[in-house]
């Protein structure tokens, strides 16, 4: 044990040796929550496999890497950034690096909804970002929360007002552009009662080498607000992406989200979601993965109060040696009766060296309830090989078939035509095997 | 109907097969001509599906022994899909639901492949919508079913319909129809068999597995067969199918272990 604690202690300390890079805020609560982080950081440790969480999913690749905060700004060039550019977005934030890039972001003032960076939006006002920044997404036992909750400094803020109602989405685009180096993206989503809106998350890298990605998404809901909230993964292949994602949800709200993961060597995601009455929530996922890549997935779905719905579809395309993760966890608390839960785990394995472990887990302490949850793991079905076969479609083409069609199930669930049909060509590129 | 002199596509002469270990074809004969109609009657479980899905090249089936010749070739010597390229169709009893894979794409995509290999024309997107909204009209499926998944949430009957539906288009010059009138109303019956008796026709044969007179009446067949563990041991004319309803099968039988006997 205490080796592995010098080695982690070491690799916590490195990267917040950077922390003097942060300035003091203006605001003694920022502060305050950034030094709770910072010894929250102090306390924890690096998880190993050892801890039940972490079984799957082994990242001491993150100890033998030396990662070091962000020191200088890169300046992008805006054709770069542009080629990332989701055509029906009105607002676009970049941060490269996990630094705020004010000349490759486009802000529309105009449909009511407030796009800006964490700064302008406390001077604009704290008090309101006071009570939810930091407050959904724990990091007094997540060591990568606390992590990116010490670096606190820049941060996508999007705030909908009461009722406001917009279709085009907003794109909060994170470029990695160096090696080597930790970034912390964080976002903040306040959906405003009866507003609507739709959020993309999106992680993009300019180069291949190693670098990590600590993220931290919380989002909001106010009553009968709804939110559309997709978040894409795309890191270079090398890279380490861990994220933690807490979304609240208000009475008869409504989130729905589509989450994909493609890129990155070691990718873990933890999604949180809460639910009030009469709340619903989507939360789907697909993790395409080959080679040596890991994708993990772990979500907590908590029925808290009673008439709440939860669907959730995972999948996972597994291919060479890769390894893909998903623990889906469904609480239903006391009390809340007439929860509709339903969950399902779907995983296609590719080669024979590739490896999923899924693992539903139900926690009903209610007694009426509906939930149901299932999981399978397979190669593709004979049977619809042969079906397309016995049309004409050559072996090779039926399986290709039927793998995009696996994936283009979830994809199909985004609701931004561009970015869409983006991601089914990735999943057709990446499905596709030459005959 | 019969032609003189016309040209032999499918030739089986003492079929074996066996599924995992079990031996359910055991020494089928069977001559098809072009303008044919063959309907195969016979008992649950005497091999009929297994039959059609070894001529359509389903691998679970393991080929013991016999011939079967399609148009002059080893039929053997050609995987599933070149099979279905060169005119075999098999319009399978319990068609397959495969959730994802649009039915429009699927069926243009299977088209176009087998054009190009019979060196014929391949139709864009747009003519395309055009030639399978016309042959759905002729079958009165609703244009809806381009949308949906293969199969996926049909009802047994619609599902039949989007099989008659790809026969139509693939045009092929062997079609195995199995069962395709089980789960049909009258109305759709009706339909179907038209489907199948417009694509009847002096260069192409049609094999009908059914178990029901009804379907006859529609598709007039030129020959009857019984088929029995695993062998064809009767074949007569539409008379045969009429007697066969009246009787059931058990003579047919007795007749055959009968004059096996007398021939021993
Ligand atoms: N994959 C398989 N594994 C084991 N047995 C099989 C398999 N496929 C077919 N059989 C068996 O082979 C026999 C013939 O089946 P087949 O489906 O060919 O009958 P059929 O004549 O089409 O019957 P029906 O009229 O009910 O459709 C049956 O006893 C069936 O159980
Ligand atoms: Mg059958």
């Amino acid at each position: 044990m205490s080796t592995s604690d010098t080695v982690n202690a070491g690799y916590l300390e490195s990267l917040l040796a950077g922390r003097p890079h942060v300035p003091a805020s203006p605001l003694a609560w920022l502060n305050t929550l950034r030094s709770e982080a910072v010894d929250r950081v102090g306390v924890l440790t690096v998880p190993t496999q050892r801890d039940e969480e972490w079984r799957f999913t082994d990242i001491s690749q993150l100890n033998r890497m030396s990662f070091h905060p962000v020191r200088t700004t890169v300046d992008l060039q805006a054709e770069e950034a542009g080629r990332f550019r989701i055509e029906e977005a009105a607002s676009r934030l970049v941060f490269v690096d996990g630094v705020y890039a004010p000349h490759l972001s486009i802000i529309d003032t105009d449909n009511g909804v407030s796009v800006v960076n964490l700064e302008a939006g406390l001077a604009a006002n704290a008090v309101a970002l006071e009570s939810c920044l930091g407050r959904y997404a724990e990091f007094r036992n997540e060591v990568f929360s606390a992590l990116n909750t010490a670096f606190l400094q820049d941060a996508a803020l999007v705030v909908v007002p009461q009722d406001v109602s917009v279709s085009a989405p907003v794109h909060l685009l994170f470029i990695a552009t160096q090696k080597d180096v930790a970034s912390y993206p964080r976002c903040l989503l306040l959906a405003g009662s009866g507003s609507v809106v739709t959020v993309i998350e999106d992680y993009v890298s300019l180069q291949e080498d190693a670098y990590f990605t600590n993220a931290v998404t919380e989002i909001v809901l106010a009553e009968n607000a709804r939110v559309n909230h997709i978040r894409v993964q795309r890191e270079g292949m090398k890279a380490v992406h861990i994220a933690n994602g807490a979304v609240s949800l208000a009475r008869a709200s409504n989130y729905q989200s589509v989450s994909v993961a493609f890129g990155a060597r070691i990718s873990r995601y933890n999604l949180n979601v809460r639910l009030a009455e009469e709340a619903e929530c989507a939360v789907d996922g697909l993790a395409l993965i080959a080679g040596r890549q890991l994708a993990d997935t772990h979500t907590c779905i908590d029925h808290a109060k009673p008439h709440a719905m939860s669907h959730q579809l995972h999948k996972c395309i597994v291919g060479g040696g890769a390894h893909a993760v998903f623990n889906g966890k469904i609480m239903v608390r006391q009390g809340a009766q007439r929860t509709d839960s339903r969950q399902s785990s779907r995983n296609l394995l590719l080669t024979n060296k590739a490896h999923v472990d899924t693992k539903p887990q139900l926690e009903i302490f209610a007694d009426d309830v509906k939930c149901t949850h299932g999981a399978t793991i397979g190669q593709l079905d004979s049977e619809e090989v042969f079906y397309l076969q016995s049309r004409g479609l050559s072996e090779t083409v039926a399986r290709n078939m039927l793998t995009y069609a696996f994936g283009a199930e979830i994809i199909e669930r985004i609701p931004v035509p561009s970015l869409k049909s983006l991601l089914e060509q990735t999943v057709l590129d990446q499905t596709t095997v030459q005959p | 109907m019969i032609y003189p002199d016309s040209k032999i596509v499918l030739e089986v002469r003492g079929l074996c097969a066996s599924v995992n270990g079990t031996e359910i074809l055991k020494g089928l004969d069977l001559t098809v001509r072009r303008g044919e109609v063959h309907a195969i009657m016979g008992p649950n479980g005497s091999g009929k599906s297994t039959f059609s899905k070894i001529l359509a090249g389903h691998s679970a089936y393991e080929v013991t022994g016999g011939t079967v010749m399609f148009e002059g070739q080893n039929l053997f010597d050609m995987e599933p899909e070149e099979r279905a390229r060169a005119g075999v169709f098999l319009a399978f009893q319990y068609p397959i639901e495969i959730p994802g894979v649009i039915n429009s794409q699927f069926l243009r995509l299977t088209y176009n492949t087998v054009q190009t290999h019979r060196d014929k024309e391949e139709l864009d997107p747009l003519e395309f919508d055009d030639y399978v909204r016309e042959k759905m009209k002729l079958l009165e499926m609703s244009p809806d079913f381009l949308e949906r998944s293969v199969n996926e949430g049909f009802s047994g009957g619609e599902k039949k319909r989007n099989e008659i539906l790809q026969m139509a288009m693939l045009d092929p010059r062997l079609a195995i129809l199995d069962e395709t009138d089980s789960g049909l109303d009258i109305d759709a019956l009706r339909i179907v068999a038209n489907g199948v008796n417009q694509l009847a026709g002096k260069d192409n044969a049609i094999v009908m597995v059914t178990h029901y007179q009804r379907l006859l009446n529609y598709i007039v067949p030129d020959y009857v067969h019984v088929m029995e563990a695993g062998r064809i041991i009767k074949t007569g004319d539409k008379e045969l199918a009429l007697e066969l309803e009246a009787r059931g099968y058990d003579w047919v039988g007795a007749e055959c272990k009968a004059a096996s006997e007398a021939a021993a």
